[in-house]
């Protein structure tokens, strides 16, 4: 990615990938399974699907209601994901 | 010592196919193998694997094929990726490590897919990148130069076109000839250079920047919307239903009248005196029945099963999964396991195979028990007769008809059961712990019409196979035990009733009196273990009509004057739940390997069935039908 592309994402808060409004382009900051509860190979299997810093995520549509599970785009790939499997990735918008 | 380990094993080398789930693996090793695959299980676990051999070489020199369960890693999550991680490294009980890893990468979606190739990488084998779906990302302008890919990773890359006949002809040529196989890599335990090195690969190829796949946003805009998408399920459920039982009538009927027509056939060659008579008992009345009510099911199964193929090769499956979610959510369960309750409505054990695609094992366990409780097409036989028989045939405000309104109600008895049954389960088996569900939902794609074939005849091999042989065993113990002892001379009575299964029928009538079951019905329930709807034929045998032809028809009327509604309503009651199905059971022992849950699958649904039968003939008596 581009320089401004980077220096643009690094102005924006980082909030959490459950906080991020529907199809808003964000960047992923960094994976933590323990800061959502949830046990730590989470983190690593949620990089194994591509949820790595600097990747491109957009939350797609959410259950209603309740807004969990949700489908969110990571990279090229689509995933539904739990509210607390979605908690575990910090992101920053674009 | 070696020599006899390496001869465990087929001779020829091994190639194993590695990918991430979606990158159409399995299209590729159709192509690669044709239809001469051989379906089984690793040793010890439950997951499928397929072998096979490289099509146009002679049986022993040409490379076996085996086809990894997907992975999106090597650090497993699931069984299946177990395996794929175990079978790499060389540690899975029973298999060779492969001599060659071929690499399949969805072209579309190198980001993701290339993480894995890098894993296999530095587990230090052979690997060659097979480049599939290249011609569509070609369309969607991220076209990937096969040789500069192949210089960034340093590994053989061949495009492939896994949809398309002749689509594997340069991976073809590569796995026939050993000579051009690439030398294995140094293995590497550091997996912290894979992102940069992902990064670097990703830029030499000019692939930095993402390339939305509008087509998918914007299906995914109605399937997924939060009323039009579950508005869309409900109607393809419907229609999926519509096709399973308006479509299989005609093929199931003549099933039925060919079964009967062969085993008239056979009769008139066969002693119908002496000793001989047994034989022909056994030939007609225990081995073709028998395969005619195995062969009976096939019409739906593989209705049903190409309209999961359809959905699944499509893409919609796991959107469907994700919009019942949250109601799966609510008794404890998670959308993966919609699949495989879907299918128990055809027959509860392609629906309990079905759940080996759920990781976690208590939901798989769940999923399970509540399998039987989908009504499945063996209950419609028993319940046409009862309803037929005691529910008057009139139309109800708004033209629904009484009769389709029950039928109704039972198949919602089912779901409603099997749905507080899992919440029940819940309370108590339930951790704390978030399950897990990170489920993809893959690029929507027509499916290919050789792939649903080739599927379809698979499902129906191992159905008549695993199943068969145990429907087959059982109706043939039964009719034994239906048999044996002879009626006595000067017996009046219909020889079941003089039989073992007699027997045992008198002694369970005990049992059902309070639920309001006479012993001919009891008599009729223990033939009823091998297939629930032989009840009917059974019962048209106590209640000596004799002839399998019509034994529905003239049956309905004996009933209708010899039990009390109350009666029939509890049957009805006792079919949505009992545990009549002891091919069910033996299914659900080979998945969990043991006697323990099919044990207790078969108490609490007896339990059930019991309590509901018991409900439902009082509250029956006590509203004036007794």
């Amino acid at each position: 990615m581009d320089e401004g592309f980077r220096a643009a994402a690094q102005a924006a808060p980082s909030i959490s990938l459950c906080q991020l409004g529907l199809q808003r382009p964000a960047l992923v900051r960094s994976v933590n399974a323990a800061a959502a509860g949830l046990p730590p190979e989470r983190a690593r299997q949620l990089a194994d699907i591509g949820f790595v810093p600097g990747e491109r995520v957009m939350v797609v549509t959410r259950a209603w209601p309740g807004g969990d599970p949700m489908v969110v785009l990571v990279g090229h790939s689509r995933f539904a994901l739990r509210g607390a499997e979605a908690a575990c990735i910090q992101v920053q918008e674009v | 010592m070696k020599a006899s380990v390496v001869h465990l094993h087929a001779p020829g080398p091994l190639v194993a196919l590695v990918g991430n789930p979606n990158c159409g693996k399995t299209a590729l090793f159709n192509l690669l193998t044709g239809s001469r695959q051989k379906v089984a299980n690793y040793a010890g676990v439950t997951v499928e694997r397929k072998e096979g051999r490289l099509t146009g070489g002679g049986a022993g020199r040409a490379p076996r094929v085996l086809d990894l369960p997907g992975a999106y890693s090597l650090y497993p999550r699931s069984p299946d990726e177990r395996v794929t991680a175990d079978v790499l490294a060389g540690r899975a009980v029973g298999e060779k490590r492969p001599d060659l890893v071929v690499c399949v990468v969805d072209a579309t979606n190198l980001r993701r897919n290339l993480r894995l190739v890098l894993a296999v990488l530095r587990q230090g084998l052979p690997v060659v990148v097979a480049l599939n779906m290249a011609d569509l990302a070609q369309r969607r302008g991220m076209a990937v130069d096969p040789q500069v890919l192949a210089a960034a990773l340093g590994v053989p890359v061949v495009p492939t076109v896994g949809v398309r006949r002749s689509g594997d002809a340069a991976l073809h040529d590569l796995l026939a000839d050993p000579s051009r196989w690439p030398p294995p890599p140094p293995p590497q335990a550091d997996a912290s250079h894979d992102d940069a090195r992902l990064r670097s690969v990703l830029e030499v190829l000019g692939h930095a920047q993402l390339h939305p796949d509008r087509l998918t946003e914007r299906i995914d805009r109605v399937v997924l919307h939060p009323v039009s998408g579950p508005l869309l399920l409900a109607v393809l459920l419907f229609l999926v239903f519509q096709a399973v039982f308006a479509w299989a009538r005609a093929p199931m009927q003549a099933v039925q009248s060919a079964t009967a027509f062969v085993a008239q056939w056979v009769y008139g060659f066969m002693p119908h005196a002496g000793p001989g008579r047994w034989l022909t008992s056994l030939l007609t009345d225990g081995l073709i029945t028998g395969l005619g009510g195995v062969v009976v099911f096939l019409p739906q199964i593989l209705i049903l099963f190409f309209f999961i193929l359809v959905l699944e090769e499509s893409g919609y499956l796991p959107r469907a999964a994700f919009l019942l979610d949250r109601l799966m959510g609510g008794v404890g369960l998670s959308g993966r396991s919609f699949i495989p309750l879907l299918s128990s409505f055809a027959c509860a054990i392609p629906g309990i195979m079905a759940t080996r695609s759920i990781s976690d094992p208590r939901d798989r366990l769940v999923t399970m028990l509540i399998a039987p409780l989908m009504t499945c097409s063996a209950r419609l036989p028993v319940y046409t007769l009862l309803i037929g028989a005691f529910v008057p045939s009139r139309s109800l405000a708004g033209g629904i008809g009484l009769q389709g309104l029950v039928l109704f109600v039972l198949y919602l008895a089912g779901i409603v059961g099997a749905l507080a049954v899992a919440w029940l389960l819940k309370q108590f088996t339930a951790r704390g712990e978030v399950r897990m569900l990170m489920m993809e939902l893959p690029a929507y794609h027509w499916p290919a019409p050789q792939h649903v074939a080739l599927g379809l005849l698979q499902r129906a091999r191992i159905f008549l196979q695993r199943v068969g042989g145990v429907i087959l065993t059982l109706t043939l113990a039964l009719w034994f035990l239906a048999s044996f002892p002879t009626p006595p001379a000067g017996a009046s009575g219909a020889p079941i009733e003089y039989s073992a299964a007699g027997l045992i029928g008198h002694l369970l009538a005990q049992v059902f009196a309070p639920i309001g079951f006479n012993w001919q019905i009891s008599v009729a329930l223990v033939p009823g273990l091998a297939a629930r709807e032989v009840v009917v034929s059974s019962l048209a045998t106590v209640y000596a009509l004799g002839g399998n032809q019509d034994a529905a028809g003239s049956l309905a009327p004996v009933i209708a004057q010899g039990w009390t509604t109350a009666t029939a309503f509890a049957l009805l009651a006792w079919f949505v739940f009992a545990p009549q199905c002891l091919s069910t059971l033996a299914a659900v022992r080979r998945e969990t390997g043991g006697w323990r849950i099919p044990a207790l699958m078969a108490g609490y649904l007896f339990v059930l069935a019991y309590l509901a039968a018991w409900i439902t003939y009082r509250t029956a008596i006590f509203a004036g039908l007794g």
